[in-house]
């Protein structure tokens, strides 16, 4: 299948499922010098209604990367990652992720415009807990540029 | 910390900014933690390669850079139900001991029904504007 409009709609398979585990909370916190308590402390966390400590509202972009894992590296694509340019990003969240959730990122393509040779797809990663709970979706604007505009 | 309270909450009311000092050490930091080690992140050379004017932060990082300002006056991280931003201009990070600013301000442009409000953000980096269309959806109490 070419990178074109006919890819709207494919949908992968979902990821296996990322565990989020308090310490990579506390390594993504203080890498972006973040110090919300809640993001590091479960008192803090619970405190504001939360069994456990909470993820930054970007965070799920770790297990959307997961699910468009597949597309990206789709052989009837033949995507390379050094072409693709992130255009932009769009998160609903039916609630923070947490420590101790075992998310499933499943990817949609809804739409691909080929201009000048250059692609731009745009994909939806269902966030899904293991136990089937919806817990919103991350999409996703990449411009595949053509692979002779690539250095 | 608790959430805010949405009957405080007006159309124009203003959120604390924020101004984030980026460094190459800071990229190489959120690349281990993020798991995206591209090295236009890290590598001058690579940057230059693909026609980049030096190492630029990650996108993700300048987008979980300016929900903080969502995340600290909502006053609780679950608060951001809605967040989108386009990647208009990449953040140019300088090689040590310089570092890029990242400045990030919000407004209040609607609020919603139950307790929602919708903002609007901006995030400037040396004048330039580096994200568009930055918009978030807050939960308030």
């Amino acid at each position: 299948m070419p990178l074109d409009a006919s890819l709207a709609g494919r949908s992968y398979p979902a990821s296996a499922p990322y565990e989020i585990g308090r310490e990579k909370l506390r390594e993504l916190a203080e890498a972006l010098g973040d110090t919300t308590p809640a993001y590091v402390d479960p008192d803090a966390a619970r405190a504001l209604g939360y069994p456990e400590v909470v993820a930054p509202p970007t965070f799920p972009f770790l297990v959307a990367w997961r699910g468009l894992a597949p597309l990206l590296a789709d052989p009837e694509l033949g995507i390379g990652l050094e072409r693709v340019v992130h255009g932009d990003q769009r998160f609903a969240l039916a609630r923070p992720l947490q420590a101790g959730d075992r998310v499933t990122g499943a990817a949609t393509v809804e739409s691909v415009r080929v201009v000048g040779g250059n692609a731009l797809i745009s994909v939806r990663v269902d966030l899904r807990a293991e136990d089937g709970e919806e817990l919103g979706s991350a999409w996703s604007s990449l411009l595949v540029r053509a692979p002779e505009a690539a250095a | 910390m608790s959430r805010r309270p949405a009957a405080d909450v007006a159309v124009g009311d203003e959120l604390p900014p924020l101004t984030v000092r980026l460094g190459r050490a800071d990229l190489v930091r959120y690349a281990g933690a993020s798991g995206d080690f591209n090295p236009i992140h890290w590598d001058e050379q690579a940057a230059l390669a693909i026609g980049l004017p030096g190492v630029v932060a990650h996108g993700m990082l300048s987008m979980a850079q300016a929900a903080r300002v969502l995340t600290d006056w909502a006053g609780d991280p679950g608060a951001v139900v809605e967040y989108s931003v386009r990647f208009t201009k990449p953040v140019v990070v300088p090689a040590a001991p310089d570092v890029a600013e990242l400045v990030v301000a919000g407004r209040v442009t609607e609020v919603l029904d139950g307790g929602r409000v919708r903002v609007e953000l901006t995030a400037t980096s040396a004048g330039v504007k580096v994200l568009g269309q930055a918009r978030a959806v807050l939960q308030l109490a």
